[in-house]
């Protein structure tokens, strides 16, 4: 390994690790995996512990997309366009079946996953999922994003 | 009012415009005429007997699978009355047939009709005549057809961004 590139891994890590622990999502929260979101951002399940205790209430301020509960047909451009706000680095998270698959909502109004219109990152299945559940994809998105390469 | 007393003043009153009426446990049903709808809901309202001051709910049901019912008429447009004086309800329903599927509005009685009925027109496509505003409550402005009718395709998807399905 050259000096070089032995550098730019170190502070690909560095970076990554101090990224891993500011996570400030932005919730975008439309229907009934809402509670469960809210249950596992306070006290008791505490994602504080993982740098993700602050959710920022304008997309240009947060780096994590919380997409929780259904999103209808009709909804969708407007999660377009706040993915599309996002500054980059960011993340998608799909909280619940229904962002990941369109859960049992199989009709007319529902889209059929949030991965059809934007990228996503981690999948959180479960209907709602339960904190410990968000908690693993927290930490799986930890993981991804400190190990990725980081552009700045 | 019991309900058999409630259709017994309307069937009095309207007579041979009165299709059909039927109570099943305590619920009293009237199937009307859809030249004396209107006329028919507005007694409901102002007769003080009845005083049926709330329209509760307006909706639809589409028929055109329905065991006996396929040769038409397709929908069936349903009011829920109740009086909040009296503490009584009354459904009215009126059949319209699929080539001609409109109503007069109610909206001059109970100005609530008139989100109900944009819900109808959008879900089931019956028209409202006389509505000050019949577009589309839920659906967004580009969607073709009538999402609750029977003959909607289950798993047909019009979304308004991305992948065409
Ligand atoms: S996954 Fe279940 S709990 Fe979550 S929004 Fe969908 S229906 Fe509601």
């Amino acid at each position: 390994m050259g000096v070089g590139s032995f550098f730019t891994s170190k502070l690909d890590e560095a970076i990554g690790w101090a990224r891993k622990y500011s996570i400030f999502q932005y919730p975008f929260v439309t229907a009934c995996c809402g509670m469960e979101y809210m249950a596992t951002a306070c006290s008791h399940y505490d994602i504080d512990r993982f740098g993700a205790g602050l959710p920022r209430f304008s997309p240009r301020q947060a780096d994590v997309l919380f997409v929780v509960g259904t999103i209808s047909q009709k909804m969708a451009p407007v999660l377009k366009r706040i993915y599309d706000q996002m500054t980059e680095p960011k993340w998608v998270v799909a909280f619940g079946v229904c962002t990941c698959t369109g859960g049992f909502y199989d009709n007319y109004a529902t889209v059929q996953g949030i991965d059809t219109i934007i990228p996503v990152d981690v999948y959180i299945p479960g209907c709602p999922p339960r904190p410990e559940s968000v908690i693993d994809g927290l930490m799986k998105l930890q993981d991804k994003i400190a190990t990725q390469t980081q552009r700045f | 009012m019991q309900g058999g007393q409630i259709l017994q003043r309307l069937r009095d009153r309207f007579g041979g415009a009165v299709v059909d009426t039927h109570e099943h446990r305590g619920d009293a049903t009237l199937v009307v005429d859809r030249g004396t709808l209107v006329d028919a809901l507005r007694f409901c309202r102002d007769e003080p007997t009845l005083g049926f001051d709330v329209l509760m709910d307006l909706t639809a049901v589409d028929y055109q699978r329905y065991p006996g019912r396929e040769d038409g008429p397709r929908f069936d447009v349903v009011y829920h009355l109740y009086s909040l004086a009296q503490n009584h309800r009354v459904r009215v329903k009126v059949r319209v047939d699929e080539d001609d599927a409109a109503v007069p509005t109610a909206v001059d009685l109970w100005p609530i009709a008139n989100w109900f009925e944009r819900e109808v027109w959008d879900m089931f496509g019956v028209h409202f005549s006389g509505h000050p505003d019949l577009r589309r409550l839920l659906m967004y402005e580009e969607f073709v057809g009538h999402a609750l009718r029977k003959d909607y395709p289950i798993n047909r998807r019009q979304p308004l961004i991305g992948p065409k399905q």
